[in-house]
C-alpha cells in the first residue's frame, strides 16, 4: 500500500434534535430555508466526505428512526478539525445558536455522537443509533463529543 | 483555581508586566491584531528606540506572553532588507491568578453546562442584552468595544474584534457563548445610544471573535 495524504480514517458524526412542530409549521420556516443553504454549505466544505441525504430535497429530514418528531443529521469528514470548522466557525453557527427556536431541549442523555470509521465505509442509522447509546455512557474513543475527543485509531498492521 | 503550583506560574508570567514600558510593548504586539509584528513597529508606538523596544520585546517572549516567527518583511530595500525579521505575536495561553483561591472558570462552565441541558439559551442571551443596555450612553463604539476586553480592528465594512473575552468558555460551548456574546455586544451598542449606526451581527470565522459590528446602510 503507498502511502498518501489521506488518512486511513474518516471521523462520523450523528446529531438528533426533537422539533418545537412539524417542519411544515410557519415557526420551523426559517430553519427549513436554512437546511438548503447549510447542507451546500457543508458540501463544499473543506474535509466534508459524506452526508446522509434521502428523498427530492437532498436532506436527512424524512429519515426519522428515534421518535417521529426527531429529525437527525449523519456526516462524515477527513478530521475532527474540518468538522469543527464547519459547524463553529461558518455561518452554520449562526443556525446553532438559534437551535432553541425549532428545537425542544435535549430529553435524551445524548444528543451528538463522534466515532472513527474506516475510510470510505459509509454510517449506517443503525450503526449511528447505537454510538449514540454508547456515548450517553460517557465518552470513550469508540463514541465521543468535541469536549474530549480522541485520536482516530493507529494502523496496528505493518504492511 | 490559583494553586500554590499554578500561583508560582501565573505570577511568573504576569510579573513579566509590572514594567510600565513592557506593559505598553505587550499592549502594542496585541494592538496590531491577529498578525505577527516587529520591534520597529513596536518602538514606533511606544516612541522607544529600536533596542529597548527589542529588550522588552524578548523579554515577554521569555515570560511566554509573546511568541517568535521570523518572515521577510515586503517593502524594505536597503542592505539587510533581504533577511528575514523577528516578529512577535501575543500567545494564545491564558493566565489568571487569583488570591486568595478562587475558581470562577468553573463556576463557569458548570453554568454553561446546566444552561445548554435545560435549554435555556434564551434566557442567557436576555440577561447579556440587558447587562449590554446598562453600558452609559455616548461612549465612543470603539472604546466601548475594547473596555470590554475585545480588540477592535476596522475593516471596509465596520469592526472586526481579534479578541474574545470568553475564548476557553466559547470554545466549549459554541452555539450558547457566542449567542450570549452577540446579545452583549447588542446591548452594549444600544446601551452607548450607537445601535442607529452599527450593527452586531454573527460571522464566525477562525482565528476571531465570532460577532463583528457593521455600519449600518443609512438611506
Amino acid at each position: 500500500m503507498l502511502l498518501g495524504m489521506t488518512s486511513a480514517f474518516h471521523l462520523a458524526q450523528f446529531n438528533v434534535a426533537r422539533l418545537r412542530a412539524p417542519l411544515t409549521d410557519p415557526s420551523i420556516a426559517e430553519f427549513v430555508t436554512g437546511l438548503e443553504i447549510i447542507n451546500a454549505l457543508a458540501d463544499s466544505a473543506p474535509g466534508f466526505v459524506w452526508r446522509l441525504a434521502e428523498g427530492p430535497d437532498g436532506d436527512a429530514t424524512a429519515v426519522r428512526p428515534l421518535d417521529p418528531d426527531v429529525i437527525v443529521t449523519l456526516s462524515v469528514w477527513d478530521s475532527i478539525e474540518s468538522l469543527r470548522a464547519f459547524s463553529y466557525q461558518s455561518a452554520h453557527l449562526d443556525y446553532l445558536r438559534r437551535r432553541r427556536d425549532w428545537f425542544r431541549p435535549h430529553d435524551r442523555p445524548a444528543s451528538l455522537v463522534l466515532w472513527w470509521i474506516p475510510a470510505g465505509h459509509v454510517p449506517t442509522v443503525d450503526e449511528a443509533c447505537e454510538r449514540l447509546d454508547l456515548v450517553a455512557a460517557g465518552p470513550s474513543p469508540e463514541a465521543f463529543t468535541f469536549r474530549q475527543t480522541f485520536p482516530a485509531p493507529e494502523l496496528s498492521t505493518r504492511h | 483555581m490559583t494553586a500554590p503550583d499554578d500561583l508560582d506560574a501565573g505570577l511568573a508570567a504576569l510579573g513579566a508586566l509590572t514594567d510600565g514600558v513592557r506593559r505598553a510593548a505587550y499592549r502594542a504586539v496585541r494592538a496590531a491584531g491577529p498578525g505577527p509584528v516587529g520591534r520597529d513597529e513596536v518602538a514606533e508606538a511606544l516612541g522607544v528606540g529600536r533596542t529597548l523596544a527589542a529588550f522588552h520585546l524578548d523579554k515577554l517572549v521569555d515570560a511566554g506572553l509573546l511568541e517568535v516567527s521570523y518572515a521577510r518583511r515586503t517593502g524594505r530595500t536597503g542592505p539587510g532588507a533581504g533577511r528575514p525579521a523577528k516578529l512577535y505575536r501575543a500567545s494564545a495561553a491564558e493566565h489568571a491568578v487569583s488570591v486568595p483561591p478562587r475558581d470562577y472558570r468553573t463556576a463557569a462552565e458548570l453554568l454553561a453546562e446546566s444552561v445548554e441541558r435545560s435549554g435555556a439559551d434564551t434566557a442567557l442571551f436576555d440577561v447579556a442584552r440587558e447587562h449590554g443596555r446598562r453600558t452609559p450612553p455616548g461612549t465612543d463604539v470603539r472604546e466601548l468595544l475594547t473596555a470590554h476586553g475585545y480588540l477592535p480592528v476596522e475593516t471596509p465594512s465596520g469592526i472586526q474584534l481579534t479578541n474574545c473575552p470568553f475564548h476557553r468558555l466559547a470554545e466549549q460551548f459554541p452555539p450558547l457563548i457566542c449567542g450570549m456574546n452577540l446579545a452583549m455586544v447588542s446591548g452594549l451598542l444600544e446601551g452607548a445610544g450607537a445601535a442607529a449606526g452599527w450593527q452586531a451581527r454573527m460571522d464566525a470565522a477562525p482565528g476571531r471573535c465570532c460577532v463583528v459590528v457593521s455600519k449600518n446602510n443609512s438611506d
